[in-house]
Protein backbone atom coordinates (compact mmCIF):
# COMPACT_ATOMS: atom_id res chain seq x y z
CA UNK A 1 0.00 0.00 0.00
CA UNK A 2 2.87 2.31 0.96
CA UNK A 3 4.68 1.64 -2.33
CA UNK A 4 1.44 2.14 -4.25
CA UNK A 5 0.95 5.50 -2.52
CA UNK A 6 4.50 6.48 -3.45
CA UNK A 7 3.83 5.72 -7.11
CA UNK A 8 0.83 8.04 -7.31
CA UNK A 9 2.19 11.42 -8.40
CA UNK A 10 1.61 14.23 -5.99
CA UNK A 11 0.43 17.77 -6.62
CA UNK A 12 3.89 18.61 -8.01
CA UNK A 13 2.85 17.01 -11.31
CA UNK A 14 0.04 19.54 -11.88
CA UNK A 15 2.25 22.46 -13.02
CA UNK A 16 4.08 20.10 -15.40
CA UNK A 17 0.80 18.97 -16.96
CA UNK A 18 -0.33 22.59 -17.31
CA UNK A 19 3.02 23.49 -18.91
CA UNK A 20 2.74 20.63 -21.42
CA UNK A 21 -0.86 21.54 -22.27
CA UNK A 22 0.13 25.17 -22.86
CA UNK A 23 3.04 24.03 -25.01
CA UNK A 24 0.73 21.86 -27.12
CA UNK A 25 -1.83 24.66 -27.39
CA UNK A 26 0.67 27.37 -28.37
CA UNK A 27 2.22 25.13 -31.03
CA UNK A 28 -1.15 24.01 -32.40
CA UNK A 29 -2.63 27.52 -32.77
CA UNK A 30 0.62 28.62 -34.45
CA UNK A 31 1.43 31.35 -31.94
CA UNK A 32 5.06 30.74 -32.81
CA UNK A 33 5.58 30.47 -36.57
CA UNK A 34 4.72 26.91 -37.42
CA UNK A 35 5.56 23.37 -36.39
CA UNK A 36 8.96 23.72 -37.95
CA UNK A 37 10.42 25.98 -35.23
CA UNK A 38 8.16 24.97 -32.41
CA UNK A 39 6.77 21.45 -32.67
CA UNK A 40 3.89 20.55 -30.36
CA UNK A 41 4.56 18.26 -27.46
CA UNK A 42 2.65 15.40 -29.11
CA UNK A 43 5.02 15.58 -32.09
CA UNK A 44 8.03 15.40 -29.75
CA UNK A 45 6.49 12.34 -28.09
CA UNK A 46 5.94 10.72 -31.47
CA UNK A 47 9.55 11.43 -32.45
CA UNK A 48 10.72 10.04 -29.10
CA UNK A 49 8.82 6.83 -29.94
CA UNK A 50 10.34 6.72 -33.43
CA UNK A 51 13.89 7.29 -32.19
CA UNK A 52 13.43 4.65 -29.53
CA UNK A 53 11.88 2.15 -31.91
CA UNK A 54 14.62 2.46 -34.54
CA UNK A 55 17.33 2.25 -31.87
CA UNK A 56 18.99 5.60 -32.62
CA UNK A 57 18.14 7.12 -29.27
CA UNK A 58 19.05 3.95 -27.36
CA UNK A 59 22.45 3.65 -29.03
CA UNK A 60 23.39 7.28 -28.47
CA UNK A 61 21.98 7.29 -24.97
CA UNK A 62 23.98 4.19 -24.08
CA UNK A 63 27.19 5.82 -25.33
CA UNK A 64 26.61 8.94 -23.22
CA UNK A 65 25.43 6.91 -20.23
CA UNK A 66 28.49 4.64 -20.18
CA UNK A 67 30.83 7.62 -20.54
CA UNK A 68 29.15 9.41 -17.64
CA UNK A 69 29.04 6.26 -15.54
CA UNK A 70 32.70 5.34 -16.04
CA UNK A 71 34.07 8.90 -15.92
CA UNK A 72 31.95 9.89 -12.93
CA UNK A 73 32.68 6.66 -11.02
CA UNK A 74 36.44 6.97 -11.44
CA UNK A 75 36.40 10.73 -10.88
CA UNK A 76 34.31 10.54 -7.74
CA UNK A 77 36.21 7.58 -6.27
CA UNK A 78 39.54 9.33 -6.87
CA UNK A 79 38.10 12.62 -5.54
CA UNK A 80 36.76 10.88 -2.46
CA UNK A 81 40.02 9.06 -1.69
CA UNK A 82 42.32 12.04 -2.22
CA UNK A 83 39.82 14.37 -0.53
CA UNK A 84 39.76 12.12 2.54
CA UNK A 85 43.56 12.01 2.62
CA UNK A 86 43.83 15.78 2.24
CA UNK A 87 41.21 16.43 4.91
CA UNK A 88 42.74 13.96 7.35
CA UNK A 89 46.48 14.48 6.89
CA UNK A 90 47.53 18.10 6.94
CA UNK A 91 50.87 17.23 5.34
CA UNK A 92 49.16 15.85 2.23
CA UNK A 93 46.83 18.84 2.24
CA UNK A 94 49.77 21.24 2.37
CA UNK A 95 51.50 19.39 -0.47
CA UNK A 96 48.50 19.10 -2.83
CA UNK A 97 46.39 22.13 -2.00
CA UNK A 98 48.41 24.70 -3.98
CA UNK A 99 48.30 22.55 -7.13
CA UNK A 100 44.63 21.73 -6.79
CA UNK A 101 43.73 25.35 -6.04
CA UNK A 102 45.37 26.29 -9.33
CA UNK A 103 43.73 23.58 -11.44
CA UNK A 104 40.26 23.56 -9.79
CA UNK A 105 38.98 26.83 -11.38
CA UNK A 106 39.63 25.58 -14.95
CA UNK A 107 36.25 24.55 -16.44
CA UNK A 108 36.10 20.89 -17.48
CA UNK A 109 35.52 21.82 -21.13
CA UNK A 110 38.63 24.01 -21.03
CA UNK A 111 40.63 20.80 -21.02
CA UNK A 112 39.03 19.58 -24.24
CA UNK A 113 41.53 20.94 -26.81
CA UNK A 114 44.47 19.72 -24.76
CA UNK A 115 42.96 16.29 -24.22
CA UNK A 116 41.98 15.99 -27.90
CA UNK A 117 45.66 16.32 -28.75
CA UNK A 118 46.90 14.17 -25.91
CA UNK A 119 44.34 11.36 -26.06
CA UNK A 120 42.97 11.66 -29.59
CA UNK A 121 39.26 11.53 -30.45
CA UNK A 122 38.07 8.26 -29.03
CA UNK A 123 36.19 6.79 -26.11
CA UNK A 124 38.86 7.82 -23.58
CA UNK A 125 38.40 11.52 -24.33
CA UNK A 126 34.83 12.00 -22.99
CA UNK A 127 35.59 9.71 -20.03
CA UNK A 128 38.64 11.83 -19.19
CA UNK A 129 36.56 15.03 -19.42
CA UNK A 130 33.92 13.61 -17.05
CA UNK A 131 36.68 12.38 -14.75
CA UNK A 132 38.09 15.92 -14.49
CA UNK A 133 34.62 17.43 -14.16
CA UNK A 134 33.79 15.15 -11.19
CA UNK A 135 37.18 14.78 -9.56
CA UNK A 136 37.96 18.34 -8.43
CA UNK A 137 34.61 19.40 -6.94
CA UNK A 138 34.17 16.06 -5.15
CA UNK A 139 37.71 16.22 -3.83
CA UNK A 140 37.12 19.77 -2.62
CA UNK A 141 33.80 18.97 -0.91
CA UNK A 142 35.20 15.82 0.68
CA UNK A 143 38.32 17.42 2.09
CA UNK A 144 36.28 20.39 3.37
CA UNK A 145 33.79 18.00 4.98
CA UNK A 146 36.55 16.03 6.69
CA UNK A 147 38.27 19.20 7.93
CA UNK A 148 35.02 20.60 9.25
CA UNK A 149 34.38 17.69 11.63
CA UNK A 150 34.60 19.06 15.17
CA UNK A 151 37.95 17.98 16.65
CA UNK A 152 36.24 17.27 19.96
CA UNK A 153 34.53 14.20 18.48
CA UNK A 154 38.01 12.94 17.66
CA UNK A 155 39.12 13.61 21.25
CA UNK A 156 36.11 11.69 22.58
CA UNK A 157 36.75 8.74 20.26
CA UNK A 158 40.41 8.74 21.27
CA UNK A 159 39.47 8.71 24.95
CA UNK A 160 37.32 5.65 24.19
CA UNK A 161 40.30 3.82 22.77
CA UNK A 162 39.87 4.34 19.03
CA UNK A 163 42.92 4.33 16.79
CA UNK A 164 43.42 6.97 14.09
CA UNK A 165 42.11 4.63 11.41
CA UNK A 166 39.06 3.73 13.49
CA UNK A 167 38.38 7.39 14.21
CA UNK A 168 38.54 8.16 10.49
CA UNK A 169 36.25 5.34 9.41
CA UNK A 170 33.76 5.31 12.28
CA UNK A 171 33.51 9.00 13.17
CA UNK A 172 35.09 11.43 10.71
CA UNK A 173 33.87 10.03 7.37
CA UNK A 174 30.28 9.48 8.58
CA UNK A 175 30.19 13.03 9.98
CA UNK A 176 31.55 14.39 6.69
CA UNK A 177 28.85 12.57 4.67
CA UNK A 178 26.48 15.57 4.30
CA UNK A 179 29.30 17.54 2.64
CA UNK A 180 30.41 14.58 0.54
CA UNK A 181 26.86 14.02 -0.71
CA UNK A 182 26.51 17.69 -1.61
CA UNK A 183 29.49 17.26 -3.94
CA UNK A 184 28.22 13.98 -5.40
CA UNK A 185 24.72 15.36 -5.97
CA UNK A 186 25.87 18.48 -7.80
CA UNK A 187 28.52 16.75 -9.85
CA UNK A 188 26.38 13.82 -10.97
CA UNK A 189 24.11 16.30 -12.77
CA UNK A 190 27.06 18.36 -13.94
CA UNK A 191 28.63 15.25 -15.52
CA UNK A 192 25.62 14.96 -17.85
CA UNK A 193 25.75 18.63 -18.77
CA UNK A 194 29.44 18.38 -19.58
CA UNK A 195 29.22 15.15 -21.60
CA UNK A 196 26.52 16.62 -23.82
CA UNK A 197 28.66 19.71 -24.41
CA UNK A 198 31.75 17.60 -25.11
CA UNK A 199 29.85 15.37 -27.55
CA UNK A 200 28.47 18.41 -29.32
CA UNK A 201 31.96 19.80 -29.84
CA UNK A 202 34.28 16.88 -30.35
CA UNK A 203 32.79 13.40 -30.20
CA UNK A 204 30.75 11.87 -33.01
CA UNK A 205 28.47 9.65 -30.90
CA UNK A 206 26.15 10.18 -27.94
CA UNK A 207 23.20 12.40 -27.13
CA UNK A 208 25.21 15.60 -27.70
CA UNK A 209 26.34 14.42 -31.12
CA UNK A 210 22.74 13.41 -32.00
CA UNK A 211 21.66 16.95 -31.12
CA UNK A 212 24.27 18.44 -33.42
CA UNK A 213 23.17 16.14 -36.26
CA UNK A 214 19.54 17.12 -35.62
CA UNK A 215 20.56 20.78 -35.75
CA UNK A 216 22.18 20.33 -39.16
CA UNK A 217 18.99 18.61 -40.38
CA UNK A 218 16.89 21.32 -38.70
CA UNK A 219 15.04 18.67 -36.64
CA UNK A 220 13.92 20.69 -33.63
CA UNK A 221 11.72 17.81 -32.41
CA UNK A 222 14.81 15.57 -32.10
CA UNK A 223 16.74 18.33 -30.29
CA UNK A 224 13.88 18.64 -27.80
CA UNK A 225 13.79 14.86 -27.32
CA UNK A 226 17.54 14.96 -26.52
CA UNK A 227 17.09 17.87 -24.14
CA UNK A 228 14.31 16.02 -22.33
CA UNK A 229 16.54 12.94 -22.02
CA UNK A 230 19.34 15.14 -20.66
CA UNK A 231 17.03 16.81 -18.14
CA UNK A 232 15.67 13.42 -17.05
CA UNK A 233 19.14 11.96 -16.58
CA UNK A 234 20.39 14.96 -14.55
CA UNK A 235 17.27 14.69 -12.43
CA UNK A 236 17.59 10.90 -11.94
CA UNK A 237 21.29 11.07 -11.04
CA UNK A 238 20.79 13.92 -8.57
CA UNK A 239 17.77 12.16 -7.06
CA UNK A 240 19.75 8.96 -6.68
CA UNK A 241 22.37 10.72 -4.55
CA UNK A 242 19.69 12.63 -2.67
CA UNK A 243 18.10 9.27 -1.89
CA UNK A 244 21.44 7.91 -0.63
CA UNK A 245 22.03 11.06 1.42
CA UNK A 246 18.61 10.83 3.01
CA UNK A 247 19.13 7.14 3.70
CA UNK A 248 22.48 7.65 5.42
CA UNK A 249 22.17 11.03 7.10
CA UNK A 250 18.54 12.19 7.40
CA UNK A 251 17.95 10.59 10.78
CA UNK A 252 20.77 12.44 12.51
CA UNK A 253 21.97 15.42 10.47
CA UNK B 1 48.02 5.55 48.58
CA UNK B 2 47.04 8.11 45.98
CA UNK B 3 45.26 6.64 42.96
CA UNK B 4 46.59 9.47 40.81
CA UNK B 5 49.63 11.61 41.38
CA UNK B 6 50.60 14.57 39.23
CA UNK B 7 54.27 15.56 39.38
CA UNK B 8 55.37 18.93 38.04
CA UNK B 9 52.84 18.97 35.22
CA UNK B 10 53.29 21.83 32.80
CA UNK B 11 51.11 22.47 29.77
CA UNK B 12 49.65 25.72 28.42
CA UNK B 13 48.67 27.81 31.45
CA UNK B 14 49.52 25.03 33.94
CA UNK B 15 52.95 25.43 35.51
CA UNK B 16 54.57 22.71 37.64
CA UNK B 17 51.37 21.34 39.07
CA UNK B 18 51.62 18.78 41.86
CA UNK B 19 48.43 17.10 43.00
CA UNK B 20 47.35 13.82 44.57
CA UNK B 21 43.97 12.26 44.10
CA UNK B 22 43.18 9.44 46.48
CA UNK B 23 41.64 6.10 45.71
CA UNK B 24 37.83 6.21 45.26
CA UNK B 25 37.88 9.91 46.05
CA UNK B 26 35.59 12.53 44.49
CA UNK B 27 37.93 15.45 43.91
CA UNK B 28 36.52 18.70 42.60
CA UNK B 29 38.89 20.87 40.62
CA UNK B 30 37.50 24.33 41.25
CA UNK B 31 38.65 27.43 39.45
CA UNK B 32 37.64 30.27 37.16
CA UNK B 33 37.52 29.96 33.37
CA UNK B 34 40.97 29.67 31.81
CA UNK B 35 42.57 28.46 35.05
CA UNK B 36 43.81 25.24 33.43
CA UNK B 37 41.20 22.80 34.76
CA UNK B 38 40.35 21.13 31.44
CA UNK B 39 44.01 21.08 30.44
CA UNK B 40 44.78 19.09 33.57
CA UNK B 41 42.01 16.57 32.73
CA UNK B 42 43.35 16.21 29.19
CA UNK B 43 46.83 15.57 30.62
CA UNK B 44 45.49 12.85 32.93
CA UNK B 45 43.52 11.33 30.04
CA UNK B 46 46.61 11.37 27.84
CA UNK B 47 44.88 13.39 25.14
CA UNK B 48 47.63 16.03 24.96
CA UNK B 49 51.41 16.05 25.34
CA UNK B 50 52.76 17.51 28.57
CA UNK B 51 55.84 18.04 30.69
CA UNK B 52 56.05 16.26 34.03
CA UNK B 53 54.71 12.88 35.09
CA UNK B 54 51.38 11.27 35.83
CA UNK B 55 51.29 8.27 38.16
CA UNK B 56 48.42 5.79 38.55
CA UNK B 57 48.87 3.67 41.69
CA UNK B 58 52.52 4.79 41.77
CA UNK B 59 53.15 3.63 38.20
CA UNK B 60 54.23 6.26 35.71
CA UNK B 61 51.78 6.25 32.79
CA UNK B 62 53.31 9.00 30.69
CA UNK B 63 54.05 6.58 27.87
CA UNK B 64 50.58 5.02 27.93
CA UNK B 65 48.26 6.21 25.15
CA UNK B 66 44.79 7.48 26.06
CA UNK B 67 43.22 4.16 25.09
CA UNK B 68 45.25 2.24 27.68
CA UNK B 69 44.75 4.56 30.66
CA UNK B 70 41.37 3.09 31.71
CA UNK B 71 39.78 6.48 31.96
CA UNK B 72 36.17 7.50 31.43
CA UNK B 73 35.92 11.09 30.24
CA UNK B 74 32.76 13.15 30.20
CA UNK B 75 33.41 16.27 28.14
CA UNK B 76 31.91 19.68 28.81
CA UNK B 77 29.73 19.70 25.69
CA UNK B 78 29.30 15.90 25.86
CA UNK B 79 29.94 15.38 22.14
CA UNK B 80 27.65 12.43 21.68
CA UNK B 81 28.31 11.11 18.18
CA UNK B 82 25.38 12.55 16.23
CA UNK B 83 25.32 9.77 13.63
CA UNK B 84 24.99 6.98 16.20
CA UNK B 85 21.92 6.17 18.26
CA UNK B 86 22.03 5.90 22.04
CA UNK B 87 22.89 2.20 21.99
CA UNK B 88 25.73 2.65 19.50
CA UNK B 89 27.07 5.71 21.33
CA UNK B 90 27.34 3.73 24.56
CA UNK B 91 28.67 0.67 22.75
CA UNK B 92 31.30 2.63 20.80
CA UNK B 93 34.23 2.00 23.13
CA UNK B 94 33.25 -1.65 23.56
CA UNK B 95 33.10 -2.21 19.80
CA UNK B 96 36.48 -0.52 19.39
CA UNK B 97 37.78 -2.84 22.12
CA UNK B 98 36.60 -5.83 20.00
CA UNK B 99 34.26 -7.15 22.67
CA UNK B 100 31.89 -9.93 21.65
CA UNK B 101 28.44 -8.76 20.46
CA UNK B 102 26.60 -10.47 23.33
CA UNK B 103 29.01 -8.93 25.87
CA UNK B 104 28.42 -5.51 24.32
CA UNK B 105 24.66 -5.98 24.43
CA UNK B 106 24.78 -7.08 28.07
CA UNK B 107 27.00 -4.19 29.19
CA UNK B 108 25.03 -1.54 27.30
CA UNK B 109 21.75 -2.83 28.68
CA UNK B 110 23.25 -2.82 32.19
CA UNK B 111 24.27 0.85 31.79
CA UNK B 112 20.95 1.83 30.24
CA UNK B 113 19.26 0.35 33.27
CA UNK B 114 21.71 1.87 35.77
CA UNK B 115 21.14 5.35 34.36
CA UNK B 116 17.42 4.74 33.78
CA UNK B 117 17.48 5.48 30.05
CA UNK B 118 16.27 2.14 28.68
CA UNK B 119 13.53 3.94 26.75
CA UNK B 120 16.08 5.94 24.75
CA UNK B 121 17.97 3.00 23.21
CA UNK B 122 17.23 3.76 19.57
CA UNK B 123 17.04 7.54 19.73
CA UNK B 124 19.63 9.79 18.14
CA UNK B 125 21.35 12.57 20.13
CA UNK B 126 19.33 15.29 18.40
CA UNK B 127 16.17 13.65 19.72
CA UNK B 128 17.31 13.83 23.38
CA UNK B 129 16.83 16.49 26.06
CA UNK B 130 19.79 18.04 27.88
CA UNK B 131 19.46 15.75 30.90
CA UNK B 132 19.06 12.65 28.73
CA UNK B 133 22.18 13.57 26.79
CA UNK B 134 24.11 13.85 30.07
CA UNK B 135 23.04 10.37 31.07
CA UNK B 136 23.92 8.86 27.71
CA UNK B 137 27.34 10.55 27.74
CA UNK B 138 27.92 9.29 31.28
CA UNK B 139 26.93 5.76 30.25
CA UNK B 140 29.35 5.96 27.33
CA UNK B 141 32.14 7.12 29.65
CA UNK B 142 31.40 4.25 32.06
CA UNK B 143 31.02 1.55 29.39
CA UNK B 144 34.62 0.40 29.51
CA UNK B 145 34.51 0.09 33.33
CA UNK B 146 37.13 2.81 33.81
CA UNK B 147 39.22 3.09 36.95
CA UNK B 148 39.16 6.87 36.84
CA UNK B 149 36.30 9.12 35.82
CA UNK B 150 37.00 12.63 34.53
CA UNK B 151 34.06 15.01 34.41
CA UNK B 152 34.59 18.35 32.70
CA UNK B 153 31.79 20.72 33.80
CA UNK B 154 29.24 18.15 32.67
CA UNK B 155 26.24 19.97 34.13
CA UNK B 156 27.04 23.50 33.01
CA UNK B 157 24.52 23.49 30.16
CA UNK B 158 21.60 22.27 32.28
CA UNK B 159 18.93 24.32 34.03
CA UNK B 160 19.24 24.74 37.79
CA UNK B 161 16.70 22.08 38.69
CA UNK B 162 18.03 19.34 36.40
CA UNK B 163 21.59 20.18 37.39
CA UNK B 164 20.77 19.84 41.10
CA UNK B 165 19.02 16.52 40.51
CA UNK B 166 21.80 15.08 38.37
CA UNK B 167 24.46 16.23 40.84
CA UNK B 168 22.88 14.14 43.52
CA UNK B 169 22.59 11.17 41.20
CA UNK B 170 26.15 11.51 39.98
CA UNK B 171 27.51 11.57 43.50
CA UNK B 172 25.44 8.52 44.41
CA UNK B 173 26.63 6.67 41.33
CA UNK B 174 30.24 7.51 42.13
CA UNK B 175 29.82 6.11 45.64
CA UNK B 176 28.15 2.95 44.36
CA UNK B 177 30.81 2.31 41.75
CA UNK B 178 33.65 3.41 44.04
CA UNK B 179 35.43 5.05 41.14
CA UNK B 180 38.13 7.70 41.58
CA UNK B 181 36.60 10.84 40.11
CA UNK B 182 37.86 14.27 39.17
CA UNK B 183 35.10 16.79 38.60
CA UNK B 184 35.90 20.14 37.05
CA UNK B 185 33.72 23.15 37.78
CA UNK B 186 33.79 26.88 38.46
CA UNK B 187 30.65 26.64 40.54
CA UNK B 188 31.28 26.72 44.28
CA UNK B 189 27.88 25.30 45.22
CA UNK B 190 28.45 22.32 42.93
CA UNK B 191 31.88 21.80 44.47
CA UNK B 192 30.62 21.99 48.06
CA UNK B 193 27.80 19.60 47.36
CA UNK B 194 29.81 16.90 45.63
CA UNK B 195 33.42 17.01 46.73
CA UNK B 196 35.26 14.76 49.14
CA UNK B 197 38.08 17.20 48.57
CA UNK B 198 38.38 20.41 46.62
CA UNK B 199 41.48 21.59 44.76
CA UNK B 200 41.42 25.29 43.98
CA UNK B 201 43.22 26.09 40.75
CA UNK B 202 43.93 29.57 39.51
CA UNK B 203 46.13 30.75 36.65
CA UNK B 204 47.54 27.27 36.22
CA UNK B 205 48.56 26.75 39.84
CA UNK B 206 46.93 24.67 42.58
CA UNK B 207 46.36 27.21 45.34
CA UNK B 208 44.99 24.80 47.91
CA UNK B 209 43.68 21.24 48.07
CA UNK B 210 41.72 19.94 51.00
CA UNK B 211 38.36 18.97 52.44
CA UNK B 212 35.50 21.40 51.95
CA UNK B 213 35.68 22.60 55.59
CA UNK B 214 39.44 23.01 55.37
CA UNK B 215 39.10 25.25 52.34
CA UNK B 216 36.35 27.27 53.97
CA UNK B 217 37.78 27.64 57.45
CA UNK B 218 41.47 27.73 56.66
CA UNK B 219 41.87 29.32 53.25
CA UNK B 220 45.55 29.28 52.51
CA UNK B 221 45.76 32.73 50.98
CA UNK B 222 43.79 35.73 49.84
CA UNK B 223 43.22 34.23 46.36
CA UNK B 224 41.53 31.12 47.78
CA UNK B 225 39.50 33.17 50.22
CA UNK B 226 38.35 35.49 47.42
CA UNK B 227 37.53 32.59 45.12
CA UNK B 228 35.30 30.88 47.66
CA UNK B 229 33.58 34.18 48.34
CA UNK B 230 35.72 35.65 51.18
CA UNK B 231 33.85 33.97 54.04
CA UNK B 232 33.57 35.56 57.48
CA UNK B 233 35.13 33.05 59.88
CA UNK B 234 34.26 33.33 63.54
CA UNK B 235 35.62 31.33 66.49
CA UNK B 236 32.96 29.95 68.76
CA UNK B 237 33.10 29.57 72.53
CA UNK B 238 29.83 28.52 74.07
CA UNK B 239 27.72 25.82 72.40
CA UNK B 240 24.19 25.07 73.49
CA UNK B 241 21.76 22.70 71.77
CA UNK B 242 18.33 24.27 71.51
CA UNK B 243 16.64 21.21 69.98
CA UNK B 244 14.69 20.89 66.71
CA UNK B 245 17.92 20.82 64.77
CA UNK B 246 19.32 24.14 65.95
CA UNK B 247 22.00 25.19 68.44
CA UNK B 248 23.35 28.42 69.82
CA UNK B 249 27.00 29.46 69.77
CA UNK B 250 28.77 32.43 71.21
CA UNK B 251 31.18 34.20 68.90
CA UNK B 252 33.06 36.93 70.71
CA UNK B 253 29.92 38.11 72.47
CA UNK B 254 27.59 37.55 69.51
CA UNK B 255 24.99 34.88 70.15
CA UNK B 256 24.33 33.11 66.84
CA UNK B 257 21.80 30.39 66.07
CA UNK B 258 23.20 27.68 63.78
CA UNK B 259 21.98 24.38 62.33
CA UNK B 260 22.82 21.59 64.79
CA UNK B 261 24.55 18.60 63.20
CA UNK B 262 25.25 16.89 66.53
CA UNK B 263 28.87 17.97 66.83
CA UNK B 264 30.40 20.60 69.03
CA UNK B 265 31.16 23.65 66.94
CA UNK B 266 34.56 25.35 66.97
CA UNK B 267 34.16 27.79 64.12
CA UNK B 268 31.45 29.08 61.86
CA UNK B 269 31.77 30.58 58.40
CA UNK B 270 29.36 32.83 56.54
CA UNK B 271 29.79 34.08 53.02
CA UNK B 272 29.27 37.84 52.62
CA UNK B 273 26.49 37.12 50.11
CA UNK B 274 24.63 35.14 52.80
CA UNK B 275 24.32 38.14 55.09
CA UNK B 276 21.32 40.44 54.49
CA UNK B 277 21.62 44.16 55.13
CA UNK B 278 18.62 46.24 56.24
CA UNK B 279 18.39 49.95 57.00
CA UNK B 280 15.50 49.51 59.45
CA UNK B 281 15.10 46.96 62.21
CA UNK B 282 13.87 43.83 60.40
CA UNK B 283 10.61 42.23 61.52
CA UNK B 284 10.55 38.81 63.19
CA UNK B 285 12.23 37.35 66.26
CA UNK B 286 15.41 38.90 67.52
CA UNK B 287 17.49 35.94 66.35
CA UNK B 288 20.54 36.19 64.09
CA UNK B 289 19.76 39.90 63.68
CA UNK B 290 22.44 42.34 64.79
CA UNK B 291 22.93 46.05 64.74
CA UNK B 292 26.21 47.28 63.19
CA UNK B 293 27.97 50.29 61.75
CA UNK B 294 29.40 50.45 58.23
CA UNK B 295 33.14 51.06 58.41
CA UNK B 296 34.08 50.61 54.77
CA UNK B 297 32.42 50.33 51.35
CA UNK B 298 34.15 48.63 48.46
CA UNK B 299 32.44 48.88 45.05
CA UNK B 300 33.66 46.36 42.48
CA UNK B 301 32.32 45.49 39.02
CA UNK B 302 30.24 42.59 40.28
CA UNK B 303 29.05 43.54 43.77
CA UNK B 304 29.29 46.08 46.58
CA UNK B 305 31.09 44.86 49.69
CA UNK B 306 30.42 46.46 53.04
CA UNK B 307 32.57 46.12 56.13
CA UNK B 308 30.26 46.26 59.13
CA UNK B 309 31.35 46.39 62.78
CA UNK B 310 28.94 44.62 65.07
CA UNK B 311 29.98 44.33 68.73
CA UNK B 312 33.69 43.79 68.49
CA UNK B 313 33.53 41.80 65.25
CA UNK B 314 34.15 43.08 61.74
CA UNK B 315 32.01 41.31 59.15
CA UNK B 316 31.92 41.46 55.38
CA UNK B 317 28.53 41.65 53.72
CA UNK B 318 27.74 41.79 50.04
CA UNK B 319 25.02 43.53 48.04
CA UNK B 320 24.19 43.51 44.34
CA UNK B 321 24.61 46.95 42.74
CA UNK B 322 20.89 47.48 42.07
CA UNK B 323 20.00 46.91 45.74
CA UNK B 324 22.87 49.10 46.98
CA UNK B 325 21.63 51.95 44.75
CA UNK B 326 18.13 51.68 46.21
CA UNK B 327 19.47 52.04 49.78
CA UNK B 328 21.13 55.10 51.21
CA UNK B 329 24.21 53.52 52.73
CA UNK B 330 27.39 55.28 53.71
CA UNK B 331 30.35 54.91 56.04
CA UNK B 332 29.30 55.42 59.65
CA UNK B 333 25.66 54.55 58.95
CA UNK B 334 23.88 52.18 61.33
CA UNK B 335 22.46 49.06 59.66
CA UNK B 336 20.97 45.72 60.64
CA UNK B 337 22.57 42.41 59.66
CA UNK B 338 20.58 39.21 59.22
CA UNK B 339 22.40 35.87 59.01
CA UNK B 340 20.78 33.17 56.84
CA UNK B 341 20.51 30.17 59.18
CA UNK B 342 20.93 27.40 56.58
CA UNK B 343 23.89 29.10 54.94
CA UNK B 344 26.06 29.11 58.06
CA UNK B 345 28.85 26.56 57.72
CA UNK B 346 30.13 24.93 60.89
CA UNK B 347 33.39 23.28 61.85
Amino acid sequence: MKIFRKLIPGWGVVPVIIFLMLWELIARVNLISGHFFFPPFSMVVAEFYCLTANGVLGKNFLSSFLRVLIGFSFGSIAGLLIGILMGWKSLIDKALNPIISLIYPIPALGWLPLLMLWLGIGEILPIAIIFICSFFPILYNTSTGIKMVDKNYIRVAKSLGASDREILTSIVIPLALPNIFTGLKLESGMAWRVIIAAEMVAIPTGIGALMMKAESLMRIDIIIVCLIVLAAMCFIFERFFLFLETRFTARWS
Amino acid sequence: MPAIKLNNISKYVCKNINLEIFNKEFLVLLGPNGAGKSTLLNVIAGLIDYKGSVFFENKCIDKLPASKRKIGYLFQDLYLFPHLDVFSNIAYGLKIGRKKPNEIKYRVEELLQMLRIENLTHRYPKELSGGEKQRVALARALALTPEVLLLDEPLSSLDLQSSKYLRRELKQLQRTLGITTIYVTHNLTEAEEMADRIAIIEKGAIEQAGKVEEIFFYPKNEKVSEFIGAPNILDCNGFRILGKGIAEVDCRGLSIIIPDEGNKIKKIAMLPRDIYIAELKPPGPDVNRFKGIITDINISNEVVRLKVKTGNINLLAELPHHIFKRMSLGIGKEVFLIFKLRKIKCL
